[in-house]
């Protein structure tokens, strides 16, 4: 198969998802009476330097949390937790660092080590759960999300400050602060520094997932545990070291906004980002490109909603419902399109077996 | 026939299906071209053909999967167009797949009646159906059984159940001896000559021309996409059957000079294995195999077979008893308690009995199967990072080596046909210098091909000094291929057979505890 042919299958799937998730939001609005038109005026138009700033810091969120729901699905491991665990370990990056044990930029570091290392463990008890008494992940993950709510709740309670009306973790000394970086001179907002990590943890994921034996043990984990295992996987310990290294990522998803503005865990810190992860892992397809691509996507809907109602009056809860549709539309549209790849591809090796037999040469093809 | 409700009944002697003409061509490809095939009614009509000579195009055709192109099928004398196979099932068609169609934790009942409901419901009446049916045939099925406890040659009567329940007054069968042991396939011949005698129409698909030439009627031969001949098996041998079908010269499997050493590579001691429940799966199984020798185990499946393979790859952990393995780093080790990785790193090769369930990640491509296994080796890996170049450069010599028909390494393992995905996994289980090979079923749903191919690679790496643990439904490789033979019968190891002098009779009945011979 050609590189063009490729990426044109690889392109086709979410193109035919949002084109179908366009029509039935259209839909939508036309039974509420709502201004279609305006809708995709709004939608369709230029964001402002500002709005594309605050578009590249939800993206690098949202990207850090699909990787992490990406990390457990690769094997086959649906991780529901990443809500808790990254919420967990905002509250103890957070206090870690409002502590100031350390100081400037070692501060830093170490509240991103322990907001890992937080998220890391938090996940890691479904992981073990999972492994050695076989409960299944989701169950575990969901109901470990409810219980890191409670036990926020409480140790805010316990060792946070009152600031006004709500109790927060310490302000984040000035020196561990991390600085923003100015995308475009005339915005007032800018791009939170650790929106970087974003990048990091793209690049190591990607070369983790496709250069490593560790990667390909765990694909191979996710595409078929049978065979992995008669290859010499040892499953079980692949199941724990993939939910801790889920969580571990989890645990970033809330530090760019935290030390780039919040300065502390509290009542702003902003929830919801580990079950849109989950949205934009599946959009992605799990792959590192992919997810970045579901990122932008998820957060430039994100943003424009917030002007639908103030340029169009129209709720932005519809983009929410388009949202929702894109992500119906892309599991089928993959499957379609997977089923016809087999299908060329089954037809291209028939192709190979009509030529004359014995093969008397090995055409090759070119190489990805 | 008491409760089934009859289709119309071809007359005796007519044309169950005559197809004409019939092409099919996928993109860039065709499959099948001019396949003319006369089928006469109450008969059993065999088509040979090697893996990828458009068998199963033909019969998908048949069997409404697949639309022709060209070409013109009849069956009882009208012309028919199928769209679906629930077409073909209205024309009495029925269509006995290779790989089980069947839900495990479902009843015998559960799984005959789904999608079928509206026959005779899923109550007393379709038990009673389901058990006249049975009955009429020697089936011996209980329609309140869990399929899962039943075995291969039980679950395939259930298949066959199914159609006839359905109505199918003409079954094709794909590959059906490929799974079953001796006896079983003796019974299953019974039943088809049953099934002939009561007027049904046979389609036989076999790679098998033994098995071919002792149940047919008469025999097409399908090659590249047409058929080259049709003949009667008491005018063809199996060896010109088998020259029609490769369309040249074939070798057969025969024992050379014996290369067997002194030096004890594979040593077991009184293993005992058993199942979650504490049910005893193997017994005190003891044996030995040397450096250059080939230990064929013989056995009605799932008599131990499976269990021995995986205790000896570390899936599975004896109770009792040892395993030692004589390597050349560490020399003659204590292995019973090693992973599956340490011993795979140790030398040993592992050719499963399910190539797509634990031998391939079949939507991964080649050059990524050749790591599968050897995650640890080079050169699919450097310390902690794959070699990707290395991993490629290497499928690259699998596939011109073993003959992999494939257009390229990217293909997705899914893509190839079945004997193409073995003969891959032959080549990555032999690649790394393995001292100890495991080989289970290594040419099972292979045509002849490739199976003398795989057979020769095996016997070369014996000269080498390989040790093979070669477990095997097919006798006659069994025997050919053999330096001793013992046999498993429910867990223990029976019979010491030198492959010399036994007959395929003598290890039958040692295979079912007849004799006493063992």
């Amino acid at each position: 198969m050609s590189l063009v042919r490729r990426a044109a299958m690889g392109l086709a799937a979410p193109v035919l998802a949002f084109l179908v998730a366009g029509v039935v939001a259209s839909v939508v609005l036309l039974i509420s009476g709502d201004d279609v038109g305006a809708f995709w005026d709004v939608m369709f138009s230029m964001p402002k330097h500002r709005n594309i700033v605050s578009i590249l810091n939800t993206s690098a969120v949202l990207y850090l949390s699909g990787v992490a729901a990406a990390i457990g699905f690769r094997m086959n491991l649906f991780n529901i937790g990443v809500e808790g665990q990254y919420q967990l370990a905002g509250l103890a990056a957070g206090a870690f660092a409002g502590e100031a044990w350390l100081p400037g930029p070692f501060n830093t570091v170490g509240a991103i080590v322990v907001a890992m290392i937080t998220g890391a463990l938090w996940a890691g008890i479904a992981g073990i759960l999972r492994a050695t008494r076989g409960v299944s992940e989701v169950i575990s993950t969901i109901m470990l999300n409810a219980i890191a709510g409670s036990l926020i709740a409480y140790c805010i309670l316990q060792i946070g400050v009152d600031t006004g009306n709500a109790r927060n973790t310490k302000q984040i000394p000035e020196g561990a602060r991390v600085g923003t970086i100015e995308v475009f001179g005339d915005s007032p907002t800018q791009l939170f520094g650790l929106s970087l990590l974003a990048i990091v943890v793209g690049i190591a994921f990607w070369v983790l997932l496709n250069r490593t034996r560790f990667g390909f043990d765990l694909r191979a984990s996710g595409a078929s545990e049978t065979a992995a295992v008669a290859s010499g996987v040892n499953v079980k310990r692949m199941v724990v070291i993939a939910m801790l290294m889920s969580g571990a990522v989890a645990g970033l998803v809330g530090l760019p906004v935290m030390f780039s503005d919040s300065f502390s865990y509290g009542s702003s810190f902003q929830t919801g980002l580990g079950f849109t992860g989950i949205a934009v892992a599946l959009l992605g397809r799990n792959n590192p490109v992919g997810i970045a691509f579901g990122a932008l996507v998820f957060a430039f809907l994100t943003e424009q909603a917030t002007l639908l109602n103030i340029l169009a009056g129209i709720s932005p809860d519809i983009v929410k419902v388009t949202q929702g549709v894109i992500l119906m539309a892309v599991v089928i549209a993959y499957e379609v399109v997977r089923r016809y790849r087999v299908r060329l591809e089954q037809a291209s090796v028939a192709e190979r077996l009509a030529e004359s037999r014995p093969a008397p040469e090995q055409p090759k093809e070119p190489a990805t | 026939m008491t409760a089934v409700v009859d289709p119309p009944v071809a007359p005796a002697s007519g044309q169950a299906i005559e197809l004409t003409g019939i092409g099919k061509r996928f993109p860039g490809v065709i499959a099948n071209h001019d396949i003319d095939i006369t089928i006469h009614s109450g008969t059993i009509h065999a088509l040979v053909g090697e893996n990828g000579a458009g068998k199963s195009t033909l019969m998908k055709i048949l069997y409404g999967v697949q639309k022709p192109d060209d070409g013109t099928i009849t069956v009882n004398g009208e012309q028919v167009t199928f769209s679906t196979p629930a077409d073909a099932i209205a024309e009495g068609i029925g269509m006995v797949f290779q790989h089980f169609m069947l839900a495990d934790n479902f009843t015998v009942l559960e799984n005959v009646t789904l999608g079928a409901e509206k026959l005779h419901g899923i109550g007393d009446a379709a038990r009673q159906e389901i058990l006249s049916i049975s009955e009429k045939y020697g089936f011996g099925l209980d329609p309140d059984e869990l399929v899962e406890t039943l075995g291969v040659g039980e679950r395939q009567r259930v298949e066959i159940l199914k159609v006839l329940y359905r109505g199918a007054k003409i079954i094709i069968l794909d590959e059906p001896t490929a799974v079953l042991v001796p006896q079983e396939v003796d019974a299953l011949f019974e039943n088809l000559r049953q099934l002939k005698d009561q007027g049904h129409t046979l389609i036989f698909i076999s790679h098998k021309l033994d098995e071919v030439l002792a149940i047919a009627d008469d025999i097409t031969v399908v090659r590249r996409g047409t058929t080259v001949a049709s003949v009667k098996p008491s005018d063809v041998t199996s060896h010109q059957l088998a020259e029609l079908m490769v369309g040249s010269e074939l070798p057969s499997p025969s024992t050379e000079d014996s290369t067997v050493t002194d030096r004890v590579l594979l040593s077991v001691r009184g293993i005992d294995v058993q199942d979650a429940a504490g049910r005893p799966e193997l017994t005190d199984i003891s044996f030995d195999i040397h450096a250059g020798e080939i230990l064929g185990i013989a056995g009605v499946e799932g008599n131990g077979q499976a269990e021995l393979v995986e205790t000896l790859i570390g899936m599975r952990h004896p109770i009792s008893g040892s395993v030692r393995l004589r390597t050349s780093q560490h020399g003659d080790k204590d292995i019973t308690g090693w992973s599956t990785r340490e011993r795979r790193e140790a030398g040993i090769g592992y050719i499963p009995e399910d190539r797509q369930r634990h031998g391939l990640l079949l939507d991964s491509p080649i050059w990524e199967n050749r790591i599968l296994g050897h995650q640890t080796r080079p050169p699919a890996v450097k310390g902690a990072w794959l070699d990707v170049r290395g991993a490629r450069a290497d499928s690259e010599r699998i596939v011109e080596q073993y003959d992999v028909r494939t257009p390229g390494i990217d293909t997705t393992a899914r893509a190839l046909s079945g004997g193409n995905q073995q003969k891959f996994v032959v080549g990555r289980e032999m690649s790394g210098e393995p001292i100890l090979l495991m080989a289970s079923h290594p040419t099972r749903g292979v045509d002849v091909g490739a199976q003398a191919q795989i057979w020769d690679h095996i016997k070369n790496a014996r000269r080498e000094g390989l040790a093979v643990l070669l477990i095997s439904a097919d006798l006659d490789e069994l025997i050919g291929l053999s330096d001793s033979i013992r046999v498993l019968l429910r867990g223990r190891l029976v019979g010491d057979f030198d492959p010399r002098t036994v007959t395929p009779q003598q290890l039958g009945s040692a295979m079912t505890g007849a004799g006493d011979d063992a």
